[in-house]
């Protein structure tokens, strides 16, 4: 299959490791992965933080850059729950029905990862090796928004070698939140302490979950406190095999 | 039709919709009270898991929640129709209905009705309304006494505290500091009295039976009022309500006009969706009603304010009016997890957590309360959990794009935007920001609005190559 990848900003510039590694795992699996270098940004932060107007010509770019294409993934949950739930509104609410009807259709073309995986490549066992104690945190967004579900539980469950532990109080926020991490610090602060100590309860070593944003956030208190728990995106987990 | 122009928010100076500060000073005030934080922790995860387990009963829960949207959208498309026909039942069946446009109305009505009965002393049930417009300091400043008979409110009135949650208002106190509160305010209490919540409860029902017994007057508000009937509905857990709806001479019931439903069938939905959202029982405790007054029989005398205070001006925003389908079940507060670690004050008005922070900016107008839309992550827990839907994150990013914004943040936000949108300038500024963290050295602070970020957490390592250069590359 022919899918078009979606880096998002912040994995294309902070998290390269998460989008190459999702670009090796779907090649690995014998799908060719086309890169649209017109991209951007699909405008969350804008969206999230008030700023529709702003966020407008950036939802623009994103339906013109991949209406294109019939599959489309990004490797975030949070990113594929705004193309999906607000690229409609914030063109309606500017009165581009055109455009609005376009992002509804590119946006139900739009996959998280773990969807493009079970729902439209149908696997479970992608063949991955990692031989550590992970534990996942199911981000809000992949959860309440995207409404991936147990998807990539049950990717993880099919990984050799690994040793996956639960959460406790996986589906509380880690108070990231976006700009709220900036503008309610010490509440977010008081959200990612109990997040943290979630995480090091289990024995981890590794932290995963399918966002970029969170595990910068969960990661960045995790190595302030020197825990030694390392954060890892869902698709470098998937990503590796054995030989790798 | 004549256009009467954008209707009326919430009068400043008059009730409790405003707080001090804005909610992220509060919330950091707040979130050093070790105490407040233990007493909510226990709270709200105790009622999530009760609340869970009796949802988890229904296999038509998921139904019950939509028939309670559909039901509470139809209301407010036609909510002046409903509300004259409220009035016209109500007043065949012998009450008296007043319209009050604001807070000062409100207080008014019933500070001049309570004087005409003759009696310096009310009884009153827990109601978020009377809060919300202080009608308490109104009366007092009028000479008159109000006792509250909820027990958690009477705590919180008896210790001259503020309510912290919708359903529980003293949440935030444990059971010492109860016993504290009461051996020095509680009249005629045992001095020997103990923390041993029996033996607490014991303590308020012998203080407020003699005032049952002794006062004239009530004062309630609301959970439902019926179109078709004319009737009132009061649901609680205590029998303190009961008591105040039947024994005095006249009942004073003060509603928001949105608590309006239009046949006595929908109560069929309502009355199994708010107890297993509220309180996590299957059915609450007690359930009143009254239809204007019986001859013979409870109040003879029944009083219904109808109160706008800024309602009107929320039905008016096509996004924002679902916080008006709200009944107070307080199970957005209950998984919030701002909520839950700030506790009610920072929200500074008697509407805490996610509704509070969709609904006093609307009745208020955002100026007054335009750091409470932020005060959530968007993580959605408070949608899940609503018994009647509403999707309070979306409101809350549409409220967002009304509030004031700073200057800076403008700024910063239309350059973004400007960057973002040319896919040349992008992958320069990515470059261009790689080079600045070169610069500052690694784990040092960010200038504000950043350093709230750098206080707590490690940035990450800058890598050596952006996604796109390495896809470019390769
Ligand atoms: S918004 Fe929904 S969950 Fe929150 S108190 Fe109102 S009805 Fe309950």
């Amino acid at each position: 299959m022919r899918i078009a990848l979606f880096a998002t900003c912040l994995a294309d510039t902070l998290y390269p490791q998460a989008v190459k590694a999702t670009v090796l795992l779907l090649e690995r699996l014998g799908h060719e992965v086309v890169f649209p270098f017109e991209q951007t940004c699909c405008g969350q932060m804008h969206i999230n933080t008030g700023y529709q107007k702003d966020a407008l010509p950036l939802v623009r770019q994103y339906v013109s850059t991949f209406d294109p294409y019939d599959v489309i993934v990004a490797p975030s949950g949070s990113c594929v729950g705004s193309i999906r739930h607000q690229h409609e509104m914030v063109a309606r609410s500017h009165g581009e029905a055109g455009l609005a009807s376009r992002a509804a259709d590119v946006g139900a073309r739009t996959y998280e990862l773990s969807e493009l995986l079970i729902d439209v490549l149908k696997v479970e066992d992608v063949g991955a090796y990692y031989p550590h104690r992970v534990t996942y945190h199911p981000t809000c967004h992949s959860l309440r928004v995207a409404r991936v579900g147990d998807k990539p539980l049950r990717l993880l469950r099919q990984v050799r070698g690994i040793d996956l532990v639960e959460l406790p109080g996986a589906e509380q926020c880690c108070g990231f939140g976006g700009t709220f991490s900036l503008k309610n610090a010490a509440t977010s602060t008081a959200m990612l302490a109990d997040k943290m100590s979630n995480v090091v309860s289990t024995g981890a070593d590794v932290c995963t979950a399918g966002d970029a944003s969170c595990l910068m956030h969960i990661g960045g208190g995790l190595s302030r406190l020197r825990t030694g728990v390392r954060t890892v995106h869902l698709a470098e987990i998937l990503a590796s095999t054995e030989i790798s | 039709m004549t256009f009467l122009g954008m209707p009326a928010f919430a009068p400043r100076g008059v009730g409790h919709l405003r707080g001090d500060e804005p909610f992220p000073a509060a919330a950091r005030t707040a979130l050093g009270n070790s105490q407040m934080r233990r007493n909510l922790r226990h709270a709200t995860t105790t009622i999530r898991g009760k609340s869970g387990r009796v949802i988890a009963e229904l296999p038509d829960w998921q139904d019950l929640r939509s028939a309670g949207s559909a039901i509470k959208a139809d209301v407010m498309s036609r909510l002046p129709e409903l509300l004259e026909e409220l009035e016209t039942r109500v007043t065949t069946a012998g009450g008296t209905v007043h319209w009050a446009a604001d807070a000062n109305e409100a207080n008014e009505i019933v500070t001049r009705l309570v004087r005409e009965t003759g009696s310096d002393r009310v009884i009153k049930v827990k109601s978020m309304a009377t809060q919300e417009i202080a009608l308490n300091e109104a009366l007092e400043a009028a000479g008159i006494t109000p006792v509250e008979t909820d027990l958690a409110e009477l705590i919180v009135q008896l210790g001259e505290d503020k309510p912290s949650h919708i359903l529980v208002p003293a949440i935030h106190r444990n059971r010492s500091e109860i016993r504290e509160i009461f051996l020095r305010a509680m009249p005629g209490v045992d001095p020997s009295l103990t923390d041993d919540p029996p033996v607490l409860a014991a303590a308020a029902r012998r203080y407020l039976r003699e005032t049952f017994l002794s006062t004239r007057v009530a004062v309630s508000g609301a959970n439902f009022a019926i179109a078709e009937t004319g009737t009132l509905a009061v649901v609680e857990s205590e029998g303190n309500g009961r008591m105040c709806l039947t024994l005095p001479d006249t009942l004073i019931t003060v509603m928001g006009i949105e608590k309006i439903l239009p046949t006595w069938r929908d109560l069929e939905v309502f009355l199994q969706l708010l107890p297993r959202a509220s309180t996590g029982e299957r059915m609450n405790p007690y359930t009143t009603m009254w239809t204007g007054v019986t001859p013979g029989d409870g109040p003879q005398n029944f009083h219904l304010v109808l109160l706008d205070n800024g309602r009107s001006a929320v039905l008016a925003d096509e996004v924002g009016r679902q916080a008006l389908h709200c009944i107070r079940c307080s199970a957005c507060l209950n998984v919030c997890p701002v909520y839950e670690r700030t506790g009610g004050h920072a929200y500074g008005s008697v509407y805490p957590g996610p509704i509070g922070a969709i609904l006093s900016p609307q009745l208020t107008g955002i100026e007054d309360n335009a750091s409470l839309p932020y005060a959530s992550t968007l993580c959605g827990a408070c949608f899940d959990a609503c018994p009647v839907k509403i999707d309070i994150p979306s409101i809350l990013v549409h409220l967002r794009n009304q509030a004031p914004h700073p200057r800076a943040e403008r700024a910063v936000m239309a350059t973004a935007s400007r960057v973002m949108q040319n896919p040349r300038l992008y992958a320069r500024a990515q470059r261009a920001a790689k080079l600045a963290r070169i610069v500052g050295r690694r784990g040092r602070g960010l200038p504000p609005p950043f350093s709230g970020w750098t206080a707590g957490r490690d940035l990450p390592e800058f890598p050596d190559q952006t996604f796109r250069d390495w896809w470019a590359a390769r």
